[in-house]
């Protein structure tokens, strides 16, 4: 197929558009490493910083919405066309998500730090840090496949989902073990509990992300299917 | 190319096309086309100029006979009955099958007589009830409040979507089994478009419509079945919103999002 339109205008309105996406993308990614960072390092600064970044994220999306609104009013888009625009929008919607993810991290560092929270607690943020990288490498696998509408790709993103899940899950049981070793951590722990649910979303998003990218390529919707059942609609 | 659906369990079949030729003299213009069409349904007929979706459309009432040079291989069954073949008299059959024209084609008459002078050629009907017809033609189309208090009028008088809904009101007067709308709406601006294409909707409860359009977004609106066609080739056919959704081939996809060329 001709990728290009006979339109070079409208062309360029669609990759202006996932062009704005991956720009988004990078903000949201760079956020939750930034976030995580604070948390290990127990930067109230950074902290402040991503949450400063939140305002872009949001304007972003709203541009992005309303550019998406002009180009299907005007451009009557069909087939996967459509579906791109379709993809966008929930992706967008997915990405700010994140962004919101990232901006609970940074609050919940500062509460730490306001509450006199130190690195001398001996707290298991390292485990968060290893989970935050998992996340952050599965967002960006799931972004440069929506670069590229790779569906191969984007079925990778889908099958390491669950090592994420099971970070989470061995993380949970071990700040239990620290609480209950010493109940002075449980509001600490508690606290970091949701920060590795935040990040476990993060992880999410990319998921729904990749699922977005197939429906763009294939016009399957791959939601609540199983990944097996998602590679043989991929193949 | 063969490219009939699966319809949906209840839909019965009004038109099937078999294996269907058409010649302008030495040059073929279709190419086996396969394609039922179903009743009561709107089926569109889509394609760049030159694909054959208006010549398909004038072999559905034999319309191609008026020109000795072009002829149709194969068979259009209308409820299984072979339309090309059929010994009926021509006009019976365009009786069955009403068509309506690119160009809004008023007759040089009054408004009534454009109704009644097809009604009048198959049924002799008594005054009042000619009247009547009228009447219900008229309010079919859409167009009786626009015109009742003027029906000896000419009809070029007309606005052009006003004579093109008086050409659809004289078209289902006869009340036929299908309506063949040939671009109907490419001379008449939007808000006339919007008016053709509600009645369209409205007629299908009645007939069986085809359509054949330029603009793919009126298929998209106001059709239940689309066939995407290209150089005498049936290329797509299928619930329209598949076809704009999720084509199956790759040649209707580049159609209709604009990157055939």
């Amino acid at each position: 197929m001709s990728d290009k339109h006979l339109s070079t205008q409208f062309d360029a309105e669609l990759s202006g558009i996932s062009n704005r996406v991956l720009e988004m993308g990078g903000l949201v990614e760079s956020q939750v490493a930034q976030a995580v960072y604070a948390l290990t390092q127990f930067s109230g600064e950074t902290a402040t910083h991503v949450l400063r970044a939140e305002e872009r994220v949001n304007t972003m999306e709203m541009e992005i919405d309303r550019d998406l609104s002009a180009i299907i009013a005007r451009r009557q888009p069909t087939a996967r066309d459509l579906r791109l625009l379709i993809a966008i929008s929930k992706a967008i919607a997915n990405l700010e998500r994140v962004g919101d993810e990232a901006a609970r991290i940074a609050r919940t560092v500062q509460r730490l730090i306001d509450t006199g929270v130190s690195s001398r607690m001996r707290l298991p943020v390292g485990d968060l840090s290893f989970e935050s990288d998992l996340a952050i490498a599965q967002l960006r696998k799931a972004l440069d496949a929506f670069a590229r509408l790779d569906t191969a790709q984007a079925l990778e993103v889908l099958r390491a989902d669950d090592q994420i899940d099971q970070e989470f899950e061995g993380l949970v049981r071990k700040l239990i073990t620290y609480m209950m070793e010493d109940p002075r951590t449980i509001s600490a722990s508690i606290d970091l509990i949701f920060v590795a649910k935040a990040i476990e979303r993060v992880g999410d998003h990319a998921k729904n992300l990749a699922e977005a990218i197939i429906y763009v390529v294939k016009g399957t919707d791959v939601r609540h299917t199983s990944v097996d059942a998602i590679a043989d609609a991929v193949r | 190319m063969d490219a009939r659906v699966e319809l949906p369990v209840g839909e019965k079949i009004k038109l099937s096309v078999r294996d269907l030729d058409f010649y302008y003299g030495s040059f073929q213009a279709l190419k086996r086309i396969n394609l039922d069409i179903p009743e009561h349904k709107v089926t569109a007929f889509i394609g760049p100029s030159g694909c054959g979706k208006s010549t398909l459309l004038r072999c559905f009432n034999r319309m191609f006979e008026l020109y000795p040079e072009q002829r149709a291989e194969g068979q259009v069954l209308l409820d299984g009955e072979d339309v090309l073949h059929s010994k009926l008299d021509v006009s019976l059959i365009r009786a069955k099958i009403g068509m309506v024209f690119q160009k809004p084609t008023p007759f040089p008459m009054s408004i009534y007589d454009n109704i009644a002078f097809g009604v009048r050629l198959f049924e002799p009907l008594p005054r009042v009830e000619m009247d009547e017809r009228v009447e219900w033609a008229l309010k079919k189309a859409a167009l009786w409040n626009e015109v009742k208090d003027k029906l000896g009028q000419s009809g070029s008088g007309l606005s052009g979507g006003q004579q093109q809904r008086l050409c659809i009101a004289r078209g289902i007067a006869i009340k036929p089994e299908v309506l063949l709308l040939d671009e109907p709406c490419s001379a008449l601006d939007p808000i006339s478009t919007g008016k053709i294409e509600e009645l369209i909707h409205e007629l299908k409860t009645d007939y069986t419509v085809v359509i054949v359009t330029h603009n793919m977004q009126q298929a998209a609106r106001c059709s239940d079945y689309t066939a995407y066609m290209y150089i005498g080739d049936l290329i797509e056919f299928g619930p329209t919103t598949e076809l704009f959704m999720k084509p199956k081939k790759r040649d209707t996809e580049d159609y209709i999002t604009g990157r055939f060329g």
